[in-house]
């Protein structure tokens, strides 16, 4: 049931990726300095499921069921009515909530969210991700051939 | 006949007790965290989700913790686990082309776009202990200016030039077999095969994967790539209406090349094998990668003659949970059974000795 994906619905799901890949702790301390924090009411969850992870045949043919991981998902409504949804890897309903929250808040106005927590999570992401990438290139290879003299 | 099926209550109550004791060990020894098992017996860690089939690190590393390090009991445990969650959904396949890699080596080509990159590996070390990491210090890694180069899949190189066998048929109608919904029916497609070799026990594909190097189905293989590193696991939220990234999982993929095989329509190309495992987990993908391709025997017209090549011999008894919990029952009790037999072996030798001396008296 893949749907076309308009603009702000791509705008949506970059923020909404950045945050499940946030650690837990980096989220947590950027939500304790969001200023106003919504009242919002639970719609479902948050609650621990499991996602089948499927790879393809060869990297890139059939998909097969390469087996499960932990997920966790909230749904929750904010006073303004928004209805924002939490889901992330991992056994961690907290993070779920503050995800479903951060959502909501980011349909109201985009703009805040984006700057006070997608904004940080995606440069601490970036640094950690370059860390690894250049820890990784260490370990590369650089071969040179011996050349036999010619006398 | 009686026979005695209580008692056993307060045997087993004090038995569980003493194995909560002997877990722990020495009170004088600090106590194992969960984040130590994680952070630093994290292959083991692999393992247990790998063929746990079930991807958390926490759970992992508590069931390692509960199981006493006992492996198989570990992933029985996590096995165990997982029935009681319910199943949010299937992901969209995981693109390994787009990893964040942290290992990739060919044994087939030198120099390739991306490079070979050695990761953290047991390679070229000289298995010598070492006493001295049991001290804990230890200097942060070197790095080194990471090029902005694509490290496309190798198998992918050669399949542009028609060399390499393609990935197949991607039929998005077709249903997605699930061994953990559907009990398993032979002869199986190669999706259910995978399944069922990705959550296989190491040491049996270690040894099959190995049988077909030494003779029992030989496939010439030499590895085209082995990558490990982190992918995105994109999941289709129905709420949304599109697909959102849960996170990232780490996973090893193996990508076996073997020899030809052509026919009148098609010019010989090299076969492949395929090893996806979670985690770190460079032997297991790599067995699972030669037993995938010896598996491959009737689709590519091969004679099946080696135990490998034997779908319903390799996939029946790949699975180390299922595998223990058919030996293991043997030690639970048996009184009946075996009164049964006792029973039977003494009216046999009855009629043995009856028969005996009717011949002495003849």
């Amino acid at each position: 049931m893949q749907t076309q994906t308009s603009l702000p619905n791509t705008a949506r799901k970059a923020a909404l990726d950045v945050l499940a890949a946030a650690p837990s702790r980096a989220l947590a301390e950027l939500w304790d300095a969001w200023a106003d924090k919504p009242e919002h009411s639970k719609v479902r969850g948050p609650e621990v499921g499991l996602v089948m992870v499927r790879g393809r045949a060869g990297g890139g043919g059939a998909p097969f069921n390469l087996g499960e991981a932990t997920v966790s998902r909230a749904s929750v409504r904010i006073v303004t009515g928004q209805v924002g949804h939490g889901y992330c890897l991992g056994r961690d309903l907290a993070k779920a909530e503050i995800i479903a929250v951060i959502d909501a808040l980011w349909q109201r106005d985009a703009a805040p969210v984006e700057a006070q927590i997608i904004e940080p999570l995606r440069a601490l992401a970036a640094n950690a991700d370059q860390k690894s990438r250049e820890e990784s290139a260490a370990t590369k290879v650089d071969f040179f051939t011996m050349v036999r003299g010619d006398n | 006949m009686y026979v005695a099926v209580k008692g056993g209550e307060a045997a087993i109550a004090n038995a569980h007790a003493l194995l909560a004791d002997r877990r722990r060990g020495d009170r004088s020894v600090p106590a194992l965290r969960l984040d130590q098992i994680v952070e630093q017996l994290g292959l083991a860690v692999d393992r247990a989700m790998g063929e746990g089939s079930l991807y958390d690190k926490e759970l992992a590393a508590l069931a390692l913790l509960q199981a006493r390090g006992d492996l198989i009991e570990a992933i029985f445990l996590v096995r165990a686990y997982r029935t009681t969650l319910p199943r949010f959904g299937y992901s969209n396949p995981i693109d390994t082309g787009t990893m964040l890699i942290e290992r990739r080596i060919s044994a087939t080509f030198k120099d390739l776009p991306g490079g070979q990159m050695l990761g953290p590996t047991f390679d070229y070390t000289h298995r010598l202990l070492d006493p001295s990491i049991a001290g804990g210090e230890v200097p942060a890694p070197i790095t080194r200016e990471a090029d902005t180069e694509q490290a496309p899949r190798v198998t992918d190189m050669l399949g542009r030039q028609g060399l390499m066998e393609p990935d197949g048929d991607t039929d998005p109608d077709r249903e997605v077999g699930d061994l953990t919904r559907e009990p398993l029916d032979f002869p199986l497609d190669r999706d259910l095969r995978l399944q069922a070799l990705a959550r296989g026990d190491e040491g049996f594909l270690l040894a099959l994967g190995y049988s077909t190097q030494r003779g029992y189905g030989r496939s010439h293989p030499f590895v085209g790539e082995i990558r490990i590193g982190e992918v995105e696991v994109e999941f289709d939220i129905p709420e949304l209406g599109f697909a959102v990234s849960l996170g990232r999982v780490r996973v090893t993929e193996c990508q076996m090349v073997n020899q030809f095989k052509g026919s009148a329509k098609v010019p010989p190309q090299f076969t492949r094998g395929y090893g996806l495992v979670f985690g770190q987990a460079e032997r297991k993908a790599m067995a699972m990668s030669l037993v995938d391709r010896a598996l491959r025997a009737r689709e590519f017209g091969e004679d099946v003659v080696a135990p490998a090549q034997d779908e319903e011999f390799v996939i029946s008894h790949s699975d180390n949970v299922q595998a223990t919990g058919f030996v293991e029952h043997l030690k639970l009790p048996h009184y009946v059974d075996f009164q049964a037999e006792l029973d039977l072996i003494r009216r046999m030798r009855a009629e043995h000795d009856a028969a005996d001396m009717k011949e002495a008296a003849e």
